[in-house]
């Protein structure tokens, strides 16, 4: 009964504030937006009991990504004109349209599937530990991999960013 | 609470960021568009975990989260330089290639 009320008012939250995002004007606002998107999943992360994804969830998402996102989207002074029209109305509504069809295929999908077995031997709780001694031993090469490209990533910005305009 | 629940959810979550990249024009409002994409697939992973009582879905979302960070941080220094040096922000401008 908790756990659907939880559910419930962690899920409107959550398509509230997705469709905030693609509807406001002001990408300030869209931003802080996906902000709110992103502590309502991570709330819906404990209901599942992913611990460690709902923590890193808000320190790397809603800590790092968004005040990088929030920084540039200060940064870029635009001018009013170049400030987030909408596309054309026969855009607009082929991808409403597209959407619709789309999250009716996906429905159809969900409706007709058939519940594999799970397991019941364990409830797993994904807790720092848990998570840490996969990620060290099962997954240790991705780890390594993913790295590098974070590496990749921050050479990529910096180059970028101190180009020379011409 | 079943995994359908969370699935459909996660299904809303999708279509939402999909109308996001395809009519909004800003490349900052496609790349926050792209982010909601990257949440939906998070949460299917991590209900999928739940369910069949595995924790690899959870580490699929760690690395996604990677790669996310990875992917903004180039993106966002892309668009900066765009706006430096021809001032417009719209995907539909970048004709640079073409002349």
């Amino acid at each position: 009964m908790n756990h659907l009320f939880f559910f419930y008012t962690l899920a409107v939250l959550l398509i509230g504030s997705a469709l905030g995002i693609i509807l406001a004007r002001n990408p300030v606002y869209a931003v802080l937006s996906l902000v709110s998107t992103l502590f309502a999943l991570s709330g819906l992360f404990v209901l599942l009991g992913a611990y460690f994804v709902a923590a890193i969830q808000v320190i790397l998402y809603a800590g790092a990504i968004l005040v990088l996102f929030l920084f540039v989207v200060m940064l870029l002074d635009l001018t009013p004109e170049t400030l987030f029209k909408m596309k054309g109305g026969t855009l607009k509504l082929a991808g409403t349209l597209f959407g619709l069809f789309f999250l009716w295929q996906f429905a159809q999908a969900v409706r007709t599937f058939t519940p594999f077995p799970t397991s019941t031997t364990s409830s797993v709780a994904g807790t720092t530990a848990a998570v840490g001694k996969l990620l060290f031993t099962t997954y240790a090469l991705p780890f390594e991999v993913a790295s590098g490209l974070v590496v990749v990533g921050i050479i990529g910005a910096i180059v970028l960013a101190k180009k020379k305009v011409p | 609470m079943t995994l359908n629940h969370y699935l459909i959810l996660s299904g809303i979550l999708f279509t939402i960021g999909l109308v996001g990249v395809i009519t909004r024009r800003n490349v900052i409002m496609i790349l926050l568009s792209l982010e909601i994409l990257l949440s939906a697939a998070n949460l299917a992973f991590v209900a999928f975990s739940r369910a069949l009582g595995d924790l690899s879905g959870q580490l699929m979302v760690f690395f996604v989260m990677i790669v996310a960070a990875a992917e903004v941080t180039v993106g966002l220094a892309i668009a900066v330089v765009l706006v430096r040096q021809t001032g417009k922000m719209g995907a539909d401008e970048l004709r640079g290639l073409k002349w």
